[in-house]
């Protein structure tokens, strides 16, 4: 459910890095938390945004949540697809549903966040 | 809530329960030398009829039923008594905060109504449920545009009111949107796109234009959107005289539309309260800024109506909402409401014919400023004497004339702007042209 090569946050988004680009999104927790997601509101290409910081904001049809940038870096790409199909969020989280990827400024970053096992703990789906 | 002042049994058991054994006791702390101790100097209370012989004494000093040609952002236009008539039913009257879909569908349905007939009337696919005037819906729009463009600069014509041009200043200097005005031409009194051209620059969020314009001239909207559209700015479209859409093209070249409905059937009011309005393109409906009443199904399937979209507004999105408008102006939108209903297309057709018309008669003869089409108000010069004494002139025969332009435009000091609607008589008209 979790992939292993993901770093995760505890406000529930993931990162996964491929040389010094970043792939961002939510997990599956939180999409299931958040219910039908209806829409996606993402950053444009060339923002520059600081680890822990706002990235964009996911909203379904119970709540609107912001979503934290799990790293330092600048958009150098956003999920169009999702401006027009908000609810693959809800099918594929960890897949095609992916939000932002990042020009990572600080790679060191990714040590302070959370493995696969530590995440999974936290959420209680792993004791 | 009854607003019923307390008893003195009443104070003072409000007073014992706070541990004061009086009213001077409740307030013992505070300095001696910011009490007033003495009585407020206002006189005794009157009688329910000294009070209503001092309010016709003083309306008396009143210019009613005085003949007009001031517009300038406020028009003199026929109310229909149906409206009257709808709005002081206490259902609408009284009603606070009329949103909650369980016990409100009666407001919400007019709601949605305004919001069908904003669009219909601006050519845009989305309006909001009203802004509280059209001069705050001006910097409303800027801030939309600067969202949407992610650029801070606004553009706006000097022929966009002076007083929305203000009110926009007074949201700009807090929301770090600089303001840049471009000029008209001094021939036809419209827009000057060769210097809107030479300030547009990638910079620019927004190029706000109003048509008709302040001078009454009648804007190429469409000439402005595209000036803007190659710059990637938006075009704003304002307009004060809302009568004026009965007739001329919708702006649909605009991205967003932000106007004053005062002239569907709300009274001048010494200037308010008023109704404004902002419209958009659907792709823009995350920005909008307000209440948005959408068509919905109810438990039982039937057609209902609810306020939609809200995750923009400031009760869920707090300093992320698209603005601080948290309300609309339900009631006096709803005279604007009953007002469309009542003319309807072709109505408001034929009442901006008549517009048209007699302000072209009021103007026949008269030394016009501007050569450029206008609607129904024009600038005329007043060749030599002061436009104050030409009102002067007018008021001694019972007629409130124009407005003199000097106040808001030096370079016009000898001109005035005059309105004429379907209200002014050809009598007066003609005394209104004798006076030049």
């Amino acid at each position: 459910m979790y992939p292993e090569n993901f770093r995760y946050t505890k406000e529930h988004e993931w990162v996964s890095a491929e040389g010094d680009v970043g792939t961002i999104g939510i997990t599956q927790h939180a999409q299931h938390e958040l219910g039908d997601i209806v829409y996606v509101d993402l950053p444009r290409v060339g923002t520059v945004v600081a680890q822990g910081k706002t990235l964009g904001s996911v909203e379904s049809v119970k709540a609107v949540s912001d979503v934290y940038s799990p790293v330092s870096g600048e958009v150098v790409e956003v999920n169009e697809m999702l401006t027009t199909s908000p609810e693959k969020l809800n099918d594929d989280p960890h897949g095609v549903a992916w939000l932002v990827k990042l020009r990572l400024t600080t790679p060191a970053e990714l040590m302070n966040l959370l493995s696969c096992a530590d995440y999974q703990t936290y959420i209680g789906e792993k004791s | 809530m009854r607003y019923l002042p307390k008893s003195e049994s009443e104070r003072s058991e409000m007073l014992e329960v706070c541990g004061a054994g009086s009213l001077e006791d409740l307030f013992s702390h505070l300095p001696a030398d910011v009490k007033l101790n003495r009585a407020l100097d206002i006189p005794d209370g009157k009688s329910e009829y000294e009070i209503v012989d001092y309010f016709r004494e003083q309306a008396d000093h009143n210019a009613t039923g005085y003949p007009s040609f001031l517009g300038a952002g406020v028009y003199y236009h026929y109310r229909p008594v149906l409206v009257d008539t709808v709005v002081s039913r206490g259902e609408f009257l009284t009603s606070y905060t009329p949103y909650q879909a369980e016990i409100a569908q009666g407001t919400l349905t007019t709601i949605f109504e305004f919001q069908t007939m904003v669009c219909q009337l601006t050519g845009m696919e989305v309006a909001n449920a009203s802004m509280y005037d059209g001069s705050s819906a001006v910097p409303e729009a800027a801030m939309m545009a600067v969202r949407i463009t992610g650029r801070d600069q606004i553009l706006t014509s000097r022929t966009v009111h002076p007083e929305y041009r203000e009110v926009l200043r007074t949201y700009a200097q807090h929301q770090g949107m600089p303001i840049t005005e471009f000029g008209y031409d001094s021939e036809s009194g419209a827009l000057d796109l060769a210097d809107l051209e030479a300030r547009l620059s990638n910079q620019v969020a927004a190029v706000i234009v109003q048509s008709p314009n302040f001078f009454g001239i009648v804007e190429d909207i469409k000439a402005a959107a595209a000036l803007a559209h190659k710059h990637g700015a938006l075009l704003v479209m304002v307009f004060t005289e809302a009568v004026s859409l009965g007739l001329l093209e919708p702006p649909r070249d605009a991205d967003i539309v932000a106007g004053e409905l005062q002239s569907f059937a709300i009274t001048p009011s010494y200037g308010g309260p008023f109704a404004g309005i902002i419209a958009t393109k659907e792709k823009f409906i995350r920005q909008i800024p307000g209440r948005l009443v959408g068509e919905t199904k109810d438990s039982r399937g039937n057609r209902a109506f609810c306020l939609t979209l809200s995750t923009r507004e400031q009760h869920i999105r707090r300093e992320k909402a698209t603005s601080n408008i948290c309300t609309n102006q339900a009631l006096i939108a709803l005279m604007a409401t009953v007002f469309m209903s009542v003319y309807g297309k072709e109505g408001l057709r034929e009442l901006a014919e008549q517009n048209l018309a007699k302000a072209h008669y009021l103007a026949d003869g008269l030394p016009k400023r501007f050569a450029g089409p206008f609607f129904n108000e024009l600038v005329v010069k007043c060749n030599g004497t002061a436009p104050e004494a030409v009102n002067e002139k007018l008021l001694g025969k019972k007629i409130i004339g124009g407005l003199p332009l000097g106040r808001f435009y030096p370079e016009l000091k000898d001109c005035m702007l005059l309105c004429a609607t379907e209200m002014n008589k050809r009598g007066h008209m003609d005394e209104v042209k004798n006076a030049f």
